[in-house]
């Protein structure tokens, strides 16, 4: 078992003949991912990495039955691409860009949510079920198979943290990486509850950094529904205010959104939360009890 | 992306958003000739600086006759203004903005933000103007009126007379004023794309009419590209130097006040070997994320940048490599200090994909004060004693 994507998810990729989604989508293909088109406008009909170009999204679903799309248009045409599946029935976007303005993902966020469909991102590394099903741009040599889940809202984090817990002889189930700008689409308050369902889920991984709330919100949910270990980092303890620090979401405004409320307020909530990412396979050993 | 005062009124202006008439000027001969052509009798002389605060600072003040206006235009010019949102060593003020005395009757406060809980932008308004908001949400969190705007509806009437009975505006004039100016600024926050709009103060004048007194803008950098007489409008001078020569090459920098210089790749790593340094006892000088597209160039440049600060002592680059591969960011150090002249110690942590040829590569360069850390805590530990002298 996994969360959200699978060896049976069928995916297309918009942005499929650019140069980022192909070489990506590529490696996505070589790990095993169930690629079964793309869309990119006025190269429909033709065949790229040995896969169906459509015009349009609904023309490729029709054709595929696809029911996640990862993104890789570029920022000015992402809140267009998300809009359009959205509309054309995709189940989940993921999306990869980075740059994409906030007003566009205002917009693409609010009408995703009116059709039911889920977002990833924007500016995030992607969603990858070990051994399975790796959508987006990290390393998949370094997600070994386990039963610990993890969600970031930093790429490398996510490597490090899920490097550290295999070293450790553990694995993962699903690592979901949700990007760190301003709006992004399922957060933690989403993803927690599907790894607390996940049977093979034993214990989460969570990383989160300065800037708005979303880890205040999910201290308060963990409190209440998730009864499988959490180990926390939050980045940034070491901030200065006012700056924005690398990723567009992550600045403390005056005296909100700091490191320390928020791990203040995990800890709080039960969660083992390290100083260090370094700290973090030490940490998911001693909750899980050291192989 | 932030512009200045006089900037932003520019744009109020273009959309009907009523403010003081005023004139830019950068010399004090200038600043008459402009208190002339305004025609006074009171005019206000600004610092022109990115920061809040001003006022506090000195670096706004009243004067009432040209003789006035020139001294002060002399003793605000070419000051350094330290206000609670600059940095200790505070801003030159370069730029004054000269403009006409306002008939102000209350002080009231009304900004634009985007809400990243709701999604979308949220109008705040108080009672309380010319006041530090943040004191006023502290201690006085019931005289904040909130009103959130969908952009799917845009501002309706509705949301304009929350406002006004939140402000406790009873006159019909009154209220049918705020609303318009509201709506006005609504507008040009979402077709500018701007991330915030301040105004503290805004004025009712004895007429019952609001001027925006002051005008603190900032812009989605993502879409600069769409608006290009906003990104003109950049002042890099009031940027730090460092930050906008990184920004360059790709790299995201900003200074911090510790001993050893960082260079990792993403943002959230960064920061966590920032708070790793600090955990294990040492200081971090920077932040600094090198992209996903380091290269020779990119890293050279870093440790350009990193070693223009005399505090810096050791240097710790960590690495995970995704679509990164180590063995090239190797090379790119080796390159680097062909280049650069790197005469401190350089911890290196590379990790992820091709990390042992890197390692390979790195021992074969034989550099003499490179040292090999194993994962991110040994390679920080090993920044920390460097940095130390051990």
């Amino acid at each position: 078992m996994s969360i959200l994507v699978n060896k049976d998810t069928k995916v297309i990729v918009q942005g499929f003949t650019g140069k980022e989604g192909s070489f990506h989508a590529e490696q996505c293909i070589a790990y095993g991912t169930n690629i079964v088109g793309g869309v990119t406008p006025n190269k429909g009909g033709q065949v790229h990495l040995d896969k169906p170009v459509f015009n349009t999204v609904a023309e490729a679903i029709k054709a595929t039955d696809a029911t996640v799309s990862m993104i890789f248009v570029p920022p000015a045409f992402v809140g267009d691409a998300v809009m359009e599946a959205a509309e054309a029935g995709i189940e989940l976007a993921v999306i990869i860009t980075e740059g994409a303005p906030v007003k566009d993902m205002q917009m693409a966020k609010a009408h995703a949510t009116k059709h039911g469909m889920k977002t990833l991102g924007p500016n995030c590394p992607g969603i990858i079920t070990a051994e399975e099903c790796k959508i987006g741009i990290m390393p998949g040599s370094i997600f070994k198979k386990g039963n610990v889940g993890l969600i970031s809202k930093s790429g490398t984090l996510t490597y490090e943290g899920a490097n550290q817990v295999c070293n450790e002889g553990f694995g993962i189930t699903t690592a979901i990486g949700i990007g760190g700008d301003p709006i992004i689409g399922l957060s933690y308050n989403q993803i927690l509850p599907m790894f607390e369902a996940d049977p093979e889920t034993e214990a989460i991984v969570m990383i989160g950094e300065i800037g708005g709330d979303l880890e205040i919100q999910a201290a308060k949910l963990i409190k209440e529904q998730i009864t499988k270990p959490v180990v926390a980092f939050i980045a940034g303890q070491t901030a200065p205010k006012g700056k924005t620090m690398g990723h567009a979401g992550a600045i403390v405004s005056g005296s909100a959104g700091t490191a320390k409320e928020k791990m203040e307020a995990l800890e709080a909530a039960g969660v083992k939360v390290v100083v260090s990412p370094a700290e973090i396979g030490k940490a998911i050993a001693e909750v899980l009890g050291k192989k | 992306m932030n512009i200045h005062e006089y900037q932003a009124k520019q744009i109020f202006k273009k959309y009907g958003v009523p403010t003081p008439k005023g004139i830019m000027v950068e010399s004090v001969k200038d600043a008459v000739t402009a208190a002339e052509q305004l025609g006074g009798p009171v005019w206000v002389v600004k610092a022109q600086i990115h920061a809040g605060g001003r006022g506090l600072g000195g670096g706004v003040k009243l004067a009432k006759s040209l003789e006035e206006v020139e001294t002060l235009a002399d003793e605000i010019l070419g000051m350094t203004l330290v206000t609670h949102q600059t940095t200790a060593e505070g801003k030159l003020v370069q730029k004054l903005y000269i403009e006409d005395g306002a008939d102000i009757k209350e002080e009231l406060y009304l900004s634009v933000v985007l809400d990243r809980k709701l999604e979308m932008p949220l109008i705040m308004a108080s009672t309380e103007g010319g006041m530090n908001i943040e004191d006023v949400a502290a201690n006085t969190p019931e005289k904040i009126i909130t009103v959130p705007v969908d952009p799917a509806i845009g501002f309706q009437s509705f949301h304009g007379r929350e406002l006004a009975f939140g402000l406790g505006l009873t006159d019909k004039d009154e209220q049918k004023n705020i609303i318009r100016f509201a709506s006005k600024l609504y507008k040009l926050y979402m077709e500018n794309d701007a991330e915030m709009i301040e105004i503290n103060p805004l004025v009712k004048t004895g007429k019952g009419e609001f001027i925006a007194l002051d005008g603190k803008m900032g812009f989605d950098n993502s879409a600069l590209g769409r608006h290009p007489e906003i990104a003109a409008m950049r002042d890099l001078t009031e940027e730090d130097a460092d930050e906008v020569e990184a920004a360059k090459y790709g790299l995201s920098y900003v200074a911090l006040d510790g001993e050893i210089g960082c260079m990792v790749n993403g943002a959230g790593l960064a920061m966590g070997t920032m708070d790793t340094i600090n955990y294990m006892g040492g200081t971090p000088a920077n932040f600094l994320d090198v992209g996903g597209s380091a290269n020779a160039e990119t890293v050279a440049k870093g440790f350009e940048i990193i070693l223009k600060n005399p505090k810096v002592k050791a240097i710790f680059v960590n690495i995970f490599g995704g679509i990164v591969r180590c063995d090239r960011i190797a090379n790119g150090i080796i390159e680097a200090t062909k280049i650069t002249d790197v005469n401190v110690p350089v911890i290196v942590r590379l990790d992820g994909t091709n990390a042992p040829e890197a390692a390979e590569i790195l021992k074969n360069a034989n550099i003499a004060n490179l040292i090999v850390g194993d994962d991110l805590g040994d390679g920080a530990a090993k920044a920390v004693a460097a940095a130390k002298g051990e």
